[in-house]
């Protein structure tokens, strides 16, 4: 099953594709889209990826956790326009013990953010797109052309 | 099709994302580099061949067949090259 989708994440169905009797401790992750950011009013958001390299580098990051800590771990993120309050990203980690599952969870949510090329461009209420960068001054690049981004998604 | 390309030249394909595509108004353009080649040449070449491409880092973040790249590793022909912007997931 791909790690990126375009359909909405389904926390139940990753539960239950990680959980085990022996497995007494689910830690999730969810992350959702938010209504602002830099002060600014966020009406929609859309995300785009490296497709083959992104799967492979989930597929790296689940087996680093895996081999670090003895959990098994879900990871999904979405694809395309996600609206306000959806999930963007869902982890979920299951252990015997909690100190496990927080802690495998917390690395692939910071390891998924850090080193899988997914990029992020959001819309505003006043019509306006920039592309989250966080390199940049205030971590947006506005974005020049709002049709033409569309084509890659 | 294969005249039109010097002996010891290889052909790669460059793609580009988000906000990279945007500026360059492509996501895909193939480039010729003379060989051996690394994956800053082929950067360069991307520069040289299109204008709107000068605008990127002279370094950027790149991918050589999917996997996360050095500007001084080689190239080989048919190589797909990614230009990544600064990752935005999550």
């Amino acid at each position: 099953m791909p790690f990126l989708t375009s359909d909405p994440l389904d926390l139940e169905a990753m539960v239950a594709s990680v959980a085990d009797p022996a497995r007494g401790a689910l830690a999730s992750f969810v992350g959702t889209v938010r209504d602002h950011h830099e002060g600014r009013v966020v009406t929609a958001l859309s995300y785009s990826a490296y497709g083959p390299m992104a799967e492979r580098v989930c597929h790296e990051i689940l087996e680093e956790a895996e081999a670090q800590w003895p959990v098994r771990v879900a990871l999904r993120h979405r694809l395309g326009d996600v609206a306000i309050g959806e999930a963007a990203v869902v982890v979920v980690a299951a252990g015997a013990h909690r100190d496990e599952a927080f802690a495998a969870c917390r690395f692939v949510i910071e390891a998924t953010k850090r080193r899988v090329p997914i990029w992020k461009r959001e819309r505003y209420v006043d019509g306006t797109e920039a592309w989250v960068d966080p390199t940049a001054p205030g971590g947006l690049v506005p974005a020049k052309h709002p049709a033409a981004s569309r084509a890659r998604s | 099709m294969a005249m039109n390309h010097p002996q010891g030249s290889l052909r790669v394909r460059v793609l580009l994302f988000a906000r990279y595509a945007e500026v360059v108004g492509t996501a895909e353009h193939e480039v010729t580099v003379p060989a051996p080649a690394t994956v800053a040449d082929v950067v360069t070449a991307l520069r040289s061949d299109v204008p709107a491409a000068r605008i990127l880092p002279e370094r950027p973040l790149c991918a050589r067949n999917a996997s996360q790249a050095l500007p001084e590793d080689a190239v080989e022909p048919g190589d797909e090259i990614a230009l990544l912007p600064p990752l935005s997931g999550g």
